[in-house]
């Protein structure tokens, strides 16, 4: 115990010390940083939309006109990736804000009053977690009709639950500590000592489940889309993987790149989630690496 | 050493030289005797599995092809769609076109040994399809009577000529019904519907439901010597990527309409043991199209929808999302069925006409460039459709318009369609063999019917075109039906209702070693009396 809480001081210090020890976090975070860059330069990279037609379909890789290939109506496979960047990053931050939301705030509730509404509220999360995430994802999306909107909410929806017992977990413990109790006799109001002292206190194993929370959801949607009941008007990977899977044997490429894209973005995603769980958690970390 | 060698190697090759040319030869000779004998099991892929097999009950796809091998009907028609003789071995036609009289075959026995009469046709036409067949109920009650002339004669009366009146005696259109088995009963929960009779050369012997249906010869078939084949099981198989690795792997000999997706035909037609037609769908001959609402704004505008037709490439939407199959539709009838007009006005791929029209219907280009914006209500029918609805949406981006897809269920789909909740749709319909039958249906204003399918959901109203149609089918004279529905056409490819995409084509896989299997209008849903296997 005494020899984790010194470590941190030995190389590097303080947040980006912890985060940079971890080799494979810092890569996570470059291919991330990339990531963001393609989605917010798609524009520039590939002006024309990815649904256009550009290239003759059926193109192989390294083509003059595609340089991942084009895919059965001829549309660019590189420009379906920069573009689908965007929608798998908006719905993975999007949907993971709502769900913090709702998670933190039902958990904050539950832990920090305790008995009847700790009852109910886990109760209720129980209700959600017993249900299996991805069907419950697929009915609210088909029941709402698949859109933007309703894909983000639905993939909040499912996603919630683990962050209300997180936080609640969290509130239970702060909430018989001195400074808590200090709190409370001088007089602040439930709300301030919810908002002031406890939650700033535990936000960092929040943080570090909502980061791995993104990836979770950028997953989601790209099952979602692989099943068709992704937004019809936009491009994503998950839709490029579905949509190219019934060439597969003809043309590989079609759903590779995308995969690849799904795969390394998770990847780079948990890296950095277990770089910040070093970095926020220096008491988890685990032996051998101090 | 090496002259004995070389020396080898030529004699071996002019031997398979010899025996290459000789083969065709040996085959073709006593062909005909060898060839047709008896023997050999099918198998044949049928999907989804029916509910059941009694054909004047339900005319689903599947049924249609396990149950025409069971029941059969009075005629038969061949490529071109001219009727030929199943059950009835001749027909006669009054001049004024309201009289037929069919002289039926006189050996023919249902299954359970019963002889094949008259009165059977009388109790299908006039009791069983009038109840329980949509289809067989629109054309018999325009007859005012039906009745035995004799054992073997049946004479139809009709109320006035009715010009499709033949081609409503095909298999699924009219199935022979035993009436020693049904009549006085209820026809829907009738026992014997577990156990299907018919006349047909292949008897219901087993159902093992979610696996196969099992079919055996009739050895007391009607046609002597016939059929051929000793027995044909039905294999149920839901999944589509194991239908293709069947095929691949030769353990089904057949398989037929949308059994193998269109992403795998190109794979599947190179197998060496297999050969793809496309014929023996003209009776049905679908066409399909995109449904317009044209009660909504700016698909109201004829010229809009004129500028559809140019902005649409038919022969990309052939070659790259159905693979090759079908044929860019010029018009409201399918070629490969009777009455269609080429000479009708022609809509070229070509964005620049389409903008031309635009422009002329005053749809300008505002600051983002688009001109107007409609939604797509995409067919949930699977993969193809779902490309072909992010196709015409970048399709008209090119000229302007903006599409919004929209996504829906089959249910939802039938609901939005049928209440015309919609701007543009998806759709396609079969032909049944006639304008009268299969066409007027879409577009003629009395078949505006909120709530129901395949109507005029398009909401488009011609009392010319209604009129057309009305004199055509009220006819049985072919060049005066001919004038009537070249005039319909001309006026509907003019107004455009719906925008035609492709007449649509089902690939048929065989297995080489079995002959004769498509041989008319009706293809896989034939009795199969004369398809026999080659034995190596």
């Amino acid at each position: 115990m005494t020899a984790a809480a010194i470590t941190p001081a030995r190389k590097g210090s303080g947040f980006w010390g912890a985060f940079a020890r971890n080799k494979g976090a810092v890569i996570g975070l470059v291919f991330l940083a990339l990531v963001v860059l393609m989605a917010v330069f798609a524009d520039l990279l590939y002006p024309a939309s990815p649904w256009d037609m550009t290239a003759m379909p059926f193109q192989p890789p390294l083509s003059e006109d595609a340089l991942l290939g084009s895919d059965t109506l001829g549309r660019d496979i590189a420009s379906g990736i920069a573009h689908g960047a965007r929608v798998s990053l908006l719905i993975g931050l999007t949907s993971t804000a709502v769900a913090v939301l709702i998670g933190v705030f039902l958990g904050a509730v539950s832990g920090f009053y305790g008995g009847r509404v700790d009852d109910l509220v886990m109760r209720f999360t129980e209700l959600f977690q017993t249900i299996p995430n991805f069907v419950l994802a697929v009915v609210l999306v088909a029941i709402f009709t698949p859109s933007l909107t309703s894909i983000v909410l639905a993939i909040a929806i499912v996603s919630w639950p683990p962050l209300a017992r997180l936080a609640r977990g969290e509130f239970m413990s702060l909430r018989s500590r001195e400074f808590v109790h200090a709190a409370v006799t001088t007089g602040q109001s439930n709300l301030t000592i919810i908002w002031r002292q406890i939650l700033p206190n535990s936000l960092s194993p929040i943080i570090v489940s909502a980061s791995l929370m993104v990836a979770t959801a950028i997953l989601l949607e790209s099952s979602l889309s692989f099943l068709g009941l992704g937004d019809p008007n936009l491009m994503s990977w998950g839709y490029m993987v579905g949509a190219a899977r019934t060439v597969i044997r003809q043309a590989w490429w079609m759903s590779f790149f995308p995969g690849i894209a799904i795969l390394l973005t998770v990847l780079a995603l948990n890296l950095v989630g277990e770089g910040l769980n070093d970095a926020l958690n220096p008491k988890l970390a685990r032996k051998g690496r101090s | 050493m090496s002259n004995r060698l070389r020396h080898f190697r030529q004699s071996l090759t002019a031997a398979a030289l010899a025996a290459a040319l000789a083969a065709p030869v040996a085959l073709s000779v006593p062909g005909v005797a060898v060839a047709q004998e008896r023997g050999g099991t099918m198998n044949i892929i049928v999907q989804p599995e029916p509910p059941i097999l009694v054909l004047g009950l339900n005319q689903q796809a599947p049924t249609q092809t396990v149950a025409g091998k069971i029941y059969q009907g009075l005629l038969t028609f061949g490529f071109d769609l001219t009727p030929q003789p199943e059950l009835a071995e001749s027909w006669e036609v009054s001049p004024d076109g309201k009289v037929y009289t069919f002289k039926l075959v006189k050996n023919a026995k249902w299954h359970d040994g019963k002889p094949f009469t008259a009165h059977d046709v009388v109790f299908s036409t006039s009791k069983f399809l009038i109840e329980a067949h949509p289809r067989a109920r629109a054309t018999f009650s325009k007859c005012e009577k039906i009745e035995a002339l004799d054992d073997h004669t049946v004479r139809f009366t009709l109320k006035e000529p009715f010009g499709p009146f033949l081609q409503s005696f095909e298999v699924s259109s009219a199935p022979m019904i035993p009436k020693h088995i049904y009549e006085g009963t209820d026809y829907k929960t009738n026992p014997a519907n577990a156990t299907p009779i018919g006349t047909g050369p292949f008897k219901f012997k087993e159902w093992v439901k979610g696996s196969y249906i099992h079919l055996v010869r009739n050895d007391e078939y009607w046609k002597a010597g016939k059929p051929y084949l000793d027995d044909i099981y039905f294999r149920v198989i839901p999944d589509a990527a194991s239908r293709a690795v069947a095929v691949e792997q030769g353990t089904v000999q057949q398989t037929q309409f949308n059994d193998i997706e269109t992403f795998d035909v190109p794979r599947l037609k190179g197998l060496p043991n297999v050969e793809m037609t496309t014929k023996g769908y003209e009776f049905f001959a679908p066409l399909s199209w995109i449904e317009i609402n044209t009660r909504n704004k700016p698909l109201d505008d004829k010229r809009f929808r004129q500028a559809m037709m140019h902005a649409i490439d038919r022969k990309f939407i052939r070659d790259k999302i159905w693979f090759g199959l079908g044929r860019p539709a010029t018009g409201p009838v399918n070629s490969v069925t009777r009455f269609h007009e080429p000479n009708v006005r022609k809509y070229d791929y070509d964005p620049k006409k389409a903008e031309a029209l635009l422009e002329e219907a005053g749809f300008k280009k505002g600051a983002d460039g688009t001109r107007a914006k409609v939604r797509l209500l995409v067919m949930p029918y699977g993969e193809t459709w779902t490309r072909l609805g992010e196709y015409v949406k970048q399709a008209m981006k090119r000229v302007g318009v903006d599409v919004t897809l929209e996504t829906t269920d089959a249910a939802g789909w039938v609901n939005r369609v049928s209440n015309w909740d919609y701007d543009l749709s998806f759709n396609f319909v079969y032909q049944y063999g006639d304008p009268a039958l299969g066409v007027t249906r879409t577009y003629v204003s009395e078949n505006i019917r909120k709530g129901v399918m395949f109507s005029n959901t398009m909401g488009y109203s011609n009392p010319e075109v209604d009129k057309l149609f009305a004199q055509a089918a009220q006819t049985n004279k072919d060049e005066e039906r001919q004038q009537l529905y070249s005039a319909a056409q001309k006026i509907l490819v003019e107004d455009v209702p719906v925008a035609w995409l492709l007449e649509m084509e089902f690939p048929t896989f065989l297995d080489k070693r079995f002959k004769n299997a498509v041989t008319t209008a009706i293809g896989v849903n034939e009795s199969y009396d004369s398809v026999y296997m080659v034995k190596k």
